[in-house]
């Protein structure tokens, strides 16, 4: 049961009285029930984490579900994946050092964060400008976002930088770096939870596990970088940048002027953005059954001024 | 007369059981989040009545929309939270032998502080050197408090309808 449907149904056992009516337990049952996993097969392989070895027959024999997916790996341990792959994002672009730019674009987004279906992650929501002329923008798991000078050169008014933010608080709500890892490695790193009771891992399988840690970083850092997401998660992002930039009182074709901005800009010998993502054209025709009638952003005075103010000189 | 008397009592009974089960079987969630913000009102514009630590369990006692009523028991005072902050299973923040072996046959556990975690950060940084991780920090530490928001929301004059 996905979250928002688990979310409605409590709402409504609430509603109907059904707790008062002692069905707790009975609700419980049904709501762990969803999130249960599909057991492991009854032969399952033997993992080896160090010093252990790992037999996750023996384990599927205590006759509970142990498979695991990227959906397992905790709201902390995402934190920690998404500070890594953020590091790895700015070897690629560095930071881009003004603190005017980057406080506005924070507000804003924490606003934009407060108005998406997934608001609160371990360590939050934080936005950072990436001083390249490359159209581009990243989001690391857990809330670390980043947008480059560039993409941010193809937003005519605030409508389509909260367009650009919103796309990226998608991406980190549908978990799709984490879905970029290998389920090897998934299986690794969530097993190895099993083997070790002390406060700190011991040599052998700090070594282990901080291998799986750096295949993991590079799965999701080659899919953000080099390979790009599918279309479907790029189309997922956008319909929920429609929703998000909605929700929070933004006219939604700021998503399309930004598009269609990006599209006279991207040039031929600036391939990242265009290889990594569907063309703006493709994005545009796909968004036309989610962003209502036609529109014109017409940003109030103030807004389009702080907008300039702080994005102004990009 | 005795009919009536029999129905009335079975359904004290009945009441009676249904509230003592209401009573035992309480939903307790835990925060999964490193600082749980409790707020007087189901909104990010609800006034900060509670700041709860990550694995602190509370139990929900309504639900509006994705706000849930919690109650901090023998603690701090009640409040909303955002569901996404909150999670069913119990997260056990230091885990000892019997936790870790309930945790592998169970999904009503969580372990705080396994798998990839600081250790783990500092194991790669010192592979990893050229890996720089001051601006992920300095990202970390650009706060920005609910006034600011607020004042952002008026100026831009913008209409939120806040989380669904």
């Amino acid at each position: 049961m996905k979250r928002s449907n688990r979310r409605e149904f409590l709402s409504q056992a609430f509603k109907y009285g059904l707790w008062s009516l002692g069905a707790t337990p009975m609700i419980s049952a049904i709501l762990s029930g969803c999130e249960m996993l599909d057991n492991i097969a009854e032969s399952g392989p033997t993992i080896e984490l160090g010093d252990y070895t790992i037999d996750t027959k023996a384990i599927a024999k205590k006759g509970q579900s142990v498979s695991k997916t990227f959906e397992d790996f905790t709201p902390e341990q995402e934190y920690y994946i998404g500070r890594t792959v953020g590091a790895r994002v700015l070897q690629k672009y560095p930071p881009y050092d003004n603190p005017r730019a980057n406080q506005y674009l924070n507000v804003m987004g924490q606003m934009l964060a407060q108005a998406s279906d997934c608001p609160e992650t371990f360590g939050g929501y934080h936005f950072l400008i990436q001083d390249s002329d490359e159209i581009n923008a990243l989001a690391a798991p857990g809330g670390f976002i980043f947008v480059t000078r560039g993409i941010l050169r193809c937003c005519p008014n605030e409508d389509a930088v909260a367009a650009v933010l919103a796309h990226e608080i998608g991406h980190v709500q549908y978990k799709h770096g984490l879905q970029s890892i290998k389920q090897s490695r998934i299986t690794s790193a969530l097993t190895s939870l099993a083997i070790d009771s002390a406060k700190e891992y011991g040599d052998a399988d700090l070594a282990k596990l901080t291998e799986t840690f750096e295949e993991s970083i590079s799965d999701i850092s080659q899919k953000l970088i080099v390979n790009g997401y599918s279309r479907s998660f790029e189309y997922q992002a956008d319909v929920s940048a429609i929703s998000i930039t909605k929700r929070a009182g933004y006219n939604p074709y700021g998503l399309v002027d930004m598009l269609n901005q990006m599209k006279i800009q991207l040039k031929p010998d600036r391939q990242d953005f265009a290889k990594t993502h569907p063309s703006p054209d493709s994005r545009l025709a796909e968004i036309q059954a989610y962003i209502g009638k036609n529109s014109v952003v017409t940003s109030p005075p103030t807004r389009q001024s702080r907008f300039k103010a702080a994005l102004g000189s990009i | 007369m005795p009919k009536f008397k029999s129905i009335l009592i079975t359904s004290l009974l009945v009441t009676l059981t249904g509230l003592t089960v209401f009573a035992l079987e309480q939903k307790l969630m835990s925060i999964q989040v490193k600082k749980g913000t409790v707020r007087s009102q189901p909104s990010f514009l609800g006034k900060v009545v509670a700041e709860l630590n990550y694995g602190d369990q509370v139990a929900v006692q309504n639900v509006k929309g994705p706000w849930y009523f919690i109650d901090r028991p023998g603690g701090s005072p009640d409040g909303w939270m955002h569901s996404s902050a909150l999670s069913t299973k119990k997260i056990v923040l230091k885990p000892g032998a019997s936790d870790v072996d309930k945790a592998a046959s169970s999904d009503e556990l969580t372990l705080a502080g396994k798998g990839f975690n600081q250790q783990v950060e500092n194991d790669f940084k010192s592979k990893n050197p050229n890996v720089d991780f001051t601006w992920i920090n300095k990202m970390e530490k650009m706060d920005v408090s609910q006034n600011q928001i607020q004042n952002f929301v008026e100026e831009g004059k913008l209409s939120p309808q806040g989380a669904q």
